[in-house]
């Protein structure tokens, strides 16, 4: 077996260690595993070069910028805070549960492009979930800091939670595929419903992690 | 038929735009590193079929040189807070709805599109919803809000900059794991996989298997590259094969597993990476490190009930 393909690898690790750029760092993985797979530099660059072109639609998803743009400048960040500064009993653990649960059960009905860090998480969440925070008292930056990537961590953990709980998303797909390839017949609703205890455990443990926080920062007002 | 071809050409229309707003961005000290970058990323949207594997390689390149070598800019404009404020007492909550006009359009989308599947393709419904989203609320936002023509493009170009060059990562990452692919590492890996799981332990089986998924998933930037690998290697022949396990309950719980690791992982960059570009965070990791107290008592547990679970 060559080893030496797994440089790639290596590559990968250490240059996001050393923080290099990472688009040089994974250019330069894939000519180190393309150099030991015994390719040559034309060969390597044309097989990236068609990986690249085939994987455009990954990118499609910034054609939403010019929405979210018009938006903010017409002040939607704003509004959000607004809508949640006047809310009794919005508070910050609340809030992002709630979107949590919200981004579940929409991703488990297969809708998992309704909402997104670049859709719903920088325009709404973030600066709801900032003005809920807030209620109890100004926000050092770590804390703000803390309080968006948090937003942006729900999203994920409440996306990829839930997608799978949906019979016809491509891991489900994939997954069907491969047994079927190997002689085993899943089907897809089979697949689907042992999703949802992880689902469950999902929701509890992040929840719990969002009342703790939430917790914290009212604690925090309360001495303050 | 309606189809990733429009899609690409919007995208490339947008891109296109990018770059020459970047071009007059005097506030930007390498407005024209914005623009080279910009400008070829629409090349690739509006000609990439037509550039063949070696040309869009050598575009990539060029992409990458000058992102990483000179690196990309960001200008200092965007609107004052008191002019937003003030847009944002007259225009009310309204402006929600035009938010929701992206989100109701891809749902309506994914629904209705299904029913017609000679205008639209039916495997790209989702994009195609989404791009159709797009057109709608620029539409209703020009009827309603009156900008100048411009501000949308200038707006979108000032949230691109903010992200720069992690907007293309998971693309690249998603090609890297071609090359991996064509390379045999996956192979190589799960071969090793199998050779550290003590001989008779099924419990060790079990958490060879979730941990494999997972830290493949972490090194892989995706758990769609590692289930095949840890499935091959270790779900099939060991959890499956000798210990009669359920292969849905195997399946479905390991690639969640898998889900575990892409939480914890810089190289699942649209998911980790980008998002922290987006909302301007300081430290770019800063997602993953929110994430890690959430997945691994997740890992944990989903070991646990493969355990439990799949076994009768």
């Amino acid at each position: 077996m060559n080893y030496w393909v797994l440089s790639g690898i290596v590559v990968m690790v250490t240059g996001f260690v050393l923080r290099f750029n990472p688009l040089l760092v994974v250019v330069s993985a894939a000519l180190a595993t393309g150099v030991a797979a015994g390719l040559d530099l034309v060969a390597i660059v044309s097989a990236f070069g068609k990986a690249f072109n085939d994987t455009r639609y990954v990118s499609v998803v910034w054609i939403v910028l010019p929405v979210i743009g018009l938006l903010e400048r017409y002040g939607l960040q704003e509004r959000a805070r607004g809508l949640i500064a006047g809310m009794k009993g919005a508070t910050y653990g609340r809030l992002l549960t709630g979107y949590l649960l919200l981004r579940q059960a929409t991703a488990a009905l297969g809708l998992t492009s309704v909402a997104g860090h670049a859709q719903t998480v920088r325009p709404l969440v973030a600066p709801m979930a900032e003005a809920a925070a807030e209620e109890t008292g100004p926000l050092s930056d770590a804390e703000r800091e803390q309080v968006k990537a948090m937003s942006a961590a729900t999203d994920n953990v409440g996306l990829f939670f839930g997608e799978d709980i949906f019979i016809a998303i491509g891991s489900i797909l994939l997954m069907k595929g491969f047994m079927e390839q190997q002689g085993i017949i899943l089907a897809p609703f089979d697949l689907s419903v042992w999703a949802i205890p992880t689902a469950i455990f999902a929701f509890l443990i992040h929840g719990f992690r969002l009342w703790r926080q939430g917790r914290k920062l009212r604690q925090r007002g309360a001495g303050a | 038929m309606i189809g990733l071809a429009q899609v690409y050409v919007l995208a490339g229309l947008t891109f296109t735009a990018f770059a020459l707003l970047s071009a007059r961005d005097a506030s930007n000290p390498r407005r024209f590193a914005n623009t080279g970058f910009w400008a070829l990323l629409a090349l690739s949207m509006l000609a990439g079929d037509r550039l063949g594997d070696f040309g869009n390689g050598v575009l990539v390149v060029a992409l990458v040189g000058i992102a990483g070598l000179r690196g990309l800019g960001k200008g200092t404009g965007g609107s004052a807070a008191e002019e937003r404020a003030a847009n944002a007492d007259r225009h009310g909550n309204r402006l929600f709805l035009l938010a929701l006009v992206i989100p109701a359009t891809a749902l309506a989308g994914t629904f209705l599109f299904k029913q017609f599947p000679a205008l639209v393709d039916a495997r790209q419904v989702t994009l195609v919803s989404l791009a159709l989203g797009v057109v709608l609320a620029l539409g209703a936002g020009a009827a309603w809000l009156r900008p100048a023509p411009l501000v949308p493009l200038e707006e979108g170009r000032r949230l691109m900059d903010a992200v720069g060059w992690a907007g293309i990562l998971p693309q690249m990452l998603a090609s890297l794991g071609a090359v991996f692919a064509l390379a045999g590492v996956g192979d190589v890996v799960g071969g090793l996989m199998a050779d550290v799981i003590p001989d008779g332990s099924l419990l060790g089986a079990v958490i060879a298997y979730g941990l494999g998924m997972a830290l493949f998933t972490m090194v892989m930037g995706n758990a769609f590259a590692a289930f095949p690998v840890m499935a091959a290697a270790i779900g099939l022949p060991l959890l499956i094969g000798e210990y009669q396990g359920d292969p849905a309950i195997v399946c479905a719980i390991g690639m969640l597993a898998g889900f575990c690791g892409t939480l914890m992982t810089p190289m699942a960059a649209n998911f980790n990476i980008v998002p922290a570009a987006l909302l301007e965070l300081t430290d770019r990791n800063a997602v993953v490190k929110a994430q890690i107290a959430t997945a691994l008592p997740l890992l944990v547990v989903n070991i646990a009930l493969i355990y439990w679970l799949a076994f009768p």
